[in-house]
């Protein structure tokens, strides 16, 4: 039985392994194919797609930070750039004892030896190949002693970045700004891509508002990584090419700002607190922006610690504080030749009918008596002495004729109340008041009307009038310019790599309406006799030039009405003193505010000020600067 | 001189082939393996970063192989078919040494020191299985009856299942596999392969509950590459773009970044395929593939020069095992297959596969050269 069945299997056997090897050739056959399939789908259909992921996988950037513009005054001189500063970085794989070396890097004074163990944890959070920063900001002297032991301490070593260096220290720092690391508010508004690789960003001033131009397009280097994320040059006979794109540096800025004049504005203020603008009322540059007292912007850039901001913003002087820009504070008498011209221009005063001034004004139809300041009784004088001598008792009346509402009116073209639009940021507006603002101002019914006592003091500029230095720097502008005026203005150039600057041009404001010529005249002679005969008297002394101008002395404390303010007050409670001034009066090539905080009368605080600061800019140069911009301001006309 | 130099190429051409008759070997197929070999080792140098002390390990595991393989070669089918219970026997119970001292050591133990050398047992089994089964077959009826099945079952899972509680489940399949072939090629009616590929699919869902984490890991790994693109994933992403991006002509040889760099893991070992790729491109592999192809068609031809049951289902079986290893590897870094731990014949660094794979190319030639001493 056995045998029968054997013999049929050979052939049997035969049959079957011939068809079961033909099956198996048949799906060796199809499994081939199939993966073929797969093979050029990945190697072909979507080569392009892993080709992108294995960049991805090998090729970091390395971001290489643009170097910052540098920011020049008008005459080419440097007020910012860039300079090296050195920081002590670690690398904990080549250190052969980490506890030990940072030890030693104690007993040397280079780290806080209580520090030691926060180091410790920064620099194990990181990856053994990773340099880290141990100290930042050495000063010459311990970059000198780590020199000397560097040979001591393998795997740690000095490293530069470039850091905000400004050569002549607080100079203009509230025109300028500073530079200081980038915060969680920075990163919402900044393109965080092009911004890899910098740590310091503008912060106020010029440096804030030319963030874009100074900060320039950061570079970048391919570095091959593997897969750990180390960075390795090659891996045994694997380099590829590797490509990097250079930084570009950021553009310089030139400044209208002229270097003397802003040095005598700042000695001329010195340790008093106060802010002086001037402006060049021919194309709206700000020829020197001080508000003292300053502070010094490297602190921020190399990294300001807790302690030292502390100082400065618990300073009762408030050396943050942007007085030119920021600080608001009753114009005082500085108004005065303003409120002649709105007189003029509604035709409610003859200005040649001189009017008795006894030292005292009665208010028609009420009690209250408003008093003349410090000057006394002045006697029989028309609106052009009224103007010199700041005569209070005559623009008490002159007001009330007026009007606080057609004054109000009159008064906002000059940029009372409003920004001036200068080209940095952190302006105030300041307050023009009107009975129409009072009613919106106020909660309480009784509040919100308009009283006539508020016109009269609103005649010599108190009250609630509030005005910032740089506004008071325009409207002298305004009224050199007879009307015409610029936007104030920081910037005149930007400066490209090639050193070809493209001017920004100066934006003209709209020009006052409706002012005839002889009005001008007669507010301007009016300003031109403060400064020759008038309460300013004493600062035309030696002027090779004529000057117009105009004191101020804001309360800052209000005295009772009826109270003459006699008792010795504290010093901060003392007025603040303003100048306003322009010159050459026949032909102005500066208009200047001088606000000296305090400092109580204008003519003796501040304007001594003014003259240092028009001497600086009007004697040194004796004919126009030659800014590109000029001859385009003039088409702008 | 023109006619003595084509004297002398005759003459070195038939002293070659009469030294491999005496050899026993087949002239096609060493030189199939040797191509492979060679490309194999040019691989593996750029793969395993440049490092000659690698390449020095495979070569001597290559001698070693040969020297089995030239062994083996003049081993009679009679021969091999006496020793095929006791070689069984001998790998079964290494398998339970391996698996007691396992127990002893704590963890996965698939290795069997011999002082000189690692060796897997489970290796043996590769061969040991199909040749008992092989055996057992011989003087059978073919087809197979159904309680011949069931022995082969038994001779098939028995072994499969203690490699698989090592855990080495790749192995385990592998076993399975060939065992599986063997049956099939013997003539298993294809109603029963239906049912048991269905009954398969049961048991595949039933033995989910049995699987480790890291093997269930491993097969959701491959139904979806992006669940866990740093764990399990990370191998499949990282082996597809090395492959992905190296286009139809590759990076060149030693250029592959994402091997050079490490981001491929295994790269020398399971992974070793997707280095061809990268830096061989398509091209590349069609060429490896085409390599592997011809070693497959000449073995199986030289399986069907045999005429005796033993010899026929043994060198086939060796012949479509040996496709099953590049499938599997091939398919498991390209995508198509979960991945399991299966290297890649002859390429592939480290592992006694060199060694079983060659010692099987031996018992094929083996079988080959010897089919005229059969008699029926």
């Amino acid at each position: 039985m056995v045998s029968r069945v054997r013999i049929k299997d050979q052939w049997n056997e035969q049959r079957i392994f011939s068809q079961r090897t033909l099956g198996a050739m048949l799906v060796i056959g199809v499994l081939v194919l199939a993966l073929l399939a797969r093979l050029s789908y990945l190697q072909v259909v979507r080569h392009d797609y892993y080709v992108e992921l294995s960049q991805g996988n090998r090729v970091r950037l390395d971001p290489i930070p643009a170097s910052r513009g540098l920011i020049m005054d008008r005459n080419g001189n440097v007020l910012a750039n860039n300079e090296p500063a050195y920081q002590l970085e670690l690398i904990r794989e080549q250190v052969p004892d980490l506890d030990d070396t940072l030890k030693r890097l104690g007993a040397l004074g280079l780290i806080d030896p209580e520090e030691i163990e926060d180091t410790r944890r920064v620099i194990f959070s990181r990856r053994s190949f990773d340099s880290v920063p141990v100290r930042l900001r050495l000063t010459d002297d311990e970059i000198g002693r780590f020199a000397v032991h560097r040979y001591e301490f393998p795997g740690v070593d000095l490293a530069t970045r470039q850091t905000r260096h400004y050569p002549y220290g607080e100079l203009a720092v509230h025109a300028l700004g500073y530079v200081s690391a980038i915060s969680e508010q920075d990163l919402e508004r900044i393109d965080r891509a092009s911004y890899a690789g910098t740590t310091l960003i503008g912060k106020l001033g010029v440096e804030s508002a030319f963030e874009p131009q100074l900060h320039g397009h950061n570079g970048f280097r391919q570095i091959l990584v593997n897969a750990q994320g180390r960075s390795v040059q090659r891996q045994g006979a694997y380099a590829p090419v590797l490509h990097s794109q250079p930084p570009t540096a950021g553009d310089d800025l030139v400044l209208s700002i002229d270097l003397a004049t802003q040095q005598a504005a700042e000695n001329g203020l010195g340790d008093h607190r106060g802010a002086v603008v001037a402006i060049d009322p021919n194309n709206g540059d700000v020829l020197a922006l001080a508000s003292m007292p300053g502070f010094d912007p490297s602190e921020f850039a190399r990294g300001i610690s807790r302690s030292e901001y502390a100082a400065l913003s618990d300073n009762e002087d408030k050396p943050l504080l942007n007085r030119a820009l920021r600080g608001t504070y009753p114009s005082g008498s500085t108004i005065k030749p303003v409120i002649a011209l709105a007189a003029l221009t509604y035709h409610l005063v003859d200005p040649a009918k001189p009017e008795f001034c006894g030292g005292v004004f009665h208010l028609p139809g009420s009690s209250l008596l408003f008093r003349e300041g410090k000057t006394g009784r002045h006697g029989w004088l028309d609106l052009t002495h009224a103007i010199a001598k700041s005569c209070d008792v005559y623009f008490y009346g002159l007001a009330s004729t007026v009007g606080a509402e057609r004054i109000a009116a009159f008064m906002a073209p000059f940029g009372y109340g409003e920004l001036t639009g200068i080209d940095i940021s952190g302006e105030k507006p300041g307050l023009l008041p009107s009975p129409e603002w009072k009613k919106h101002a106020f909660k309480r019914p009784q509040d919100q009307v308009w009283f006539p006592g508020e016109t009269v003091n609103f005649g010599v500029g108190q009250g609630y009038l509030l005005v910032t230095p740089l506004q008071l720097a325009h409207v002298a502008s305004v009224i050199a310019g007879r009307g015409k005026s610029f936007r104030p203005r920081l910037v005149t150039g930007v400066r490209d790599l090639r050193g070809q600057i493209s001017p920004i041009a100066p934006v003209a404001d709209p020009p006052i309406q409706g002012v005839s010529a002889a009005d001008w005249d007669i507010a301007i002679n009016g300003m031109m006799g403060a400064a020759t005969y008038g309460t300013a008297a004493a600062i035309s002394k030696g002027a090779t030039y004529q000057i117009a101008g105009k004191t101020g002395t804001a309360q800052v404390f209000t005295v009772s009405r009826s109270e003459r303010l006699t008792q010795k007050v504290a010093e901060r409670l003392k007025d603040h003193a303003w100048f306003i001034a322009f010159a050459p009066a026949e032909a102005p090539r500066i208009a200047v505010a001088v606000l000296v905080e305090n400092g109580g009368f204008g003519a003796s605080a501040a304007a001594p000020i003014a003259r240092k600061v028009m001497d600086a800019y009007l004697l040194r140069q004796n004919t126009p600067n030659a800014e590109t911009a000029i001859p385009e301001s003039e088409a702008a006309d | 001189m023109e006619d003595s130099g084509y004297a002398r190429t005759r003459r070195t051409l038939f002293s070659s082939a009469r030294l491999l008759s005496v050899l026993n070997l087949d002239g096609p197929l060493l030189v199939g393996l040797s191509l492979l070999a060679i490309y194999g080792l040019a691989i593996l140098y750029s793969a395993s970063g440049q490092s000659i002390d690698t390449v020095v390990r495979t070569v001597m595991r290559l001698a070693l192989g040969t020297a089995a393989m030239l062994a083996l070669t003049h081993a009679s089918p009679n021969f091999l078919r006496r020793i095929s219970p006791w070689l069984y026997l001998l790998g079964v119970v290494l398998l339970v040494v391996v698996e007691v001292t396992g127990v002893i050591g704590k963890g996965a133990q698939r290795w069997l020191n011999l002082g000189l050398f690692k060796f897997q047992p489970s290796e043996i089994m590769k061969l040991a299985v199909p040749m008992l089964a092989a055996w057992y077959l011989h003087d059978r009826p073919l087809p197979p009856d159904w309680r011949s099945l069931l022995v082969l079952a038994v001779i098939i899972f028995l072994p499969a299942g203690l490699v698989a509680m090592q855990p080495d489940l790749g192995t385990a399949a592998l076993i399975v596999a060939s065992g599986a072939l063997l049956v099939l090629m013997a003539g298993l009616s294809m109603r029963i392969v239906f049912a048991l590929v269905l009954a398969g699919a049961g048991a595949g869902v039933l033995g989910w509950h049995f699987l480790h984490d890291y093997q269930r890991a491993r097969v959701l790994t491959f139904l979806n590459t992006q669940t866990d693109p740093l764990g399990a994933g990370y191998h499949i992403i990282q082996s597809q773009i090395a492959l992905g991006s190296g286009g139809v002509f590759g990076k060149g040889w030693m250029n592959g970044s994402q091997a050079q760099l490490e981001f491929l893991p295994e790269r020398s070992t399971d992974f070793i395929f997707a280095v061809v790729g990268e830096e061989f491109g398509l091209v590349g592999l069609v060429g490896l593939m085409a390599l592997y192809l011809f070693i497959v068609a000449r073995s199986v031809w030289l399986a069907t020069q045999t005429n005796d049951t033993y010899s026929r289902l043994l060198a086939l079986c060796l012949a479509l095992t040996f496709f099953v290893y590049v499938f599997i590897n091939a398919g498991m870094v390209s995508g198509l297959l979960p991945v399991v731990g299966v290297p890649l014949p002859l390429v592939s660094y480290g592992g006694t596969s060199v060694v079983t794979l060659l010692a099987g190319s031996g018992v094929l030639m083996g079988l080959y050269s010897h089919r005229k001493l059969i008699g029926t």
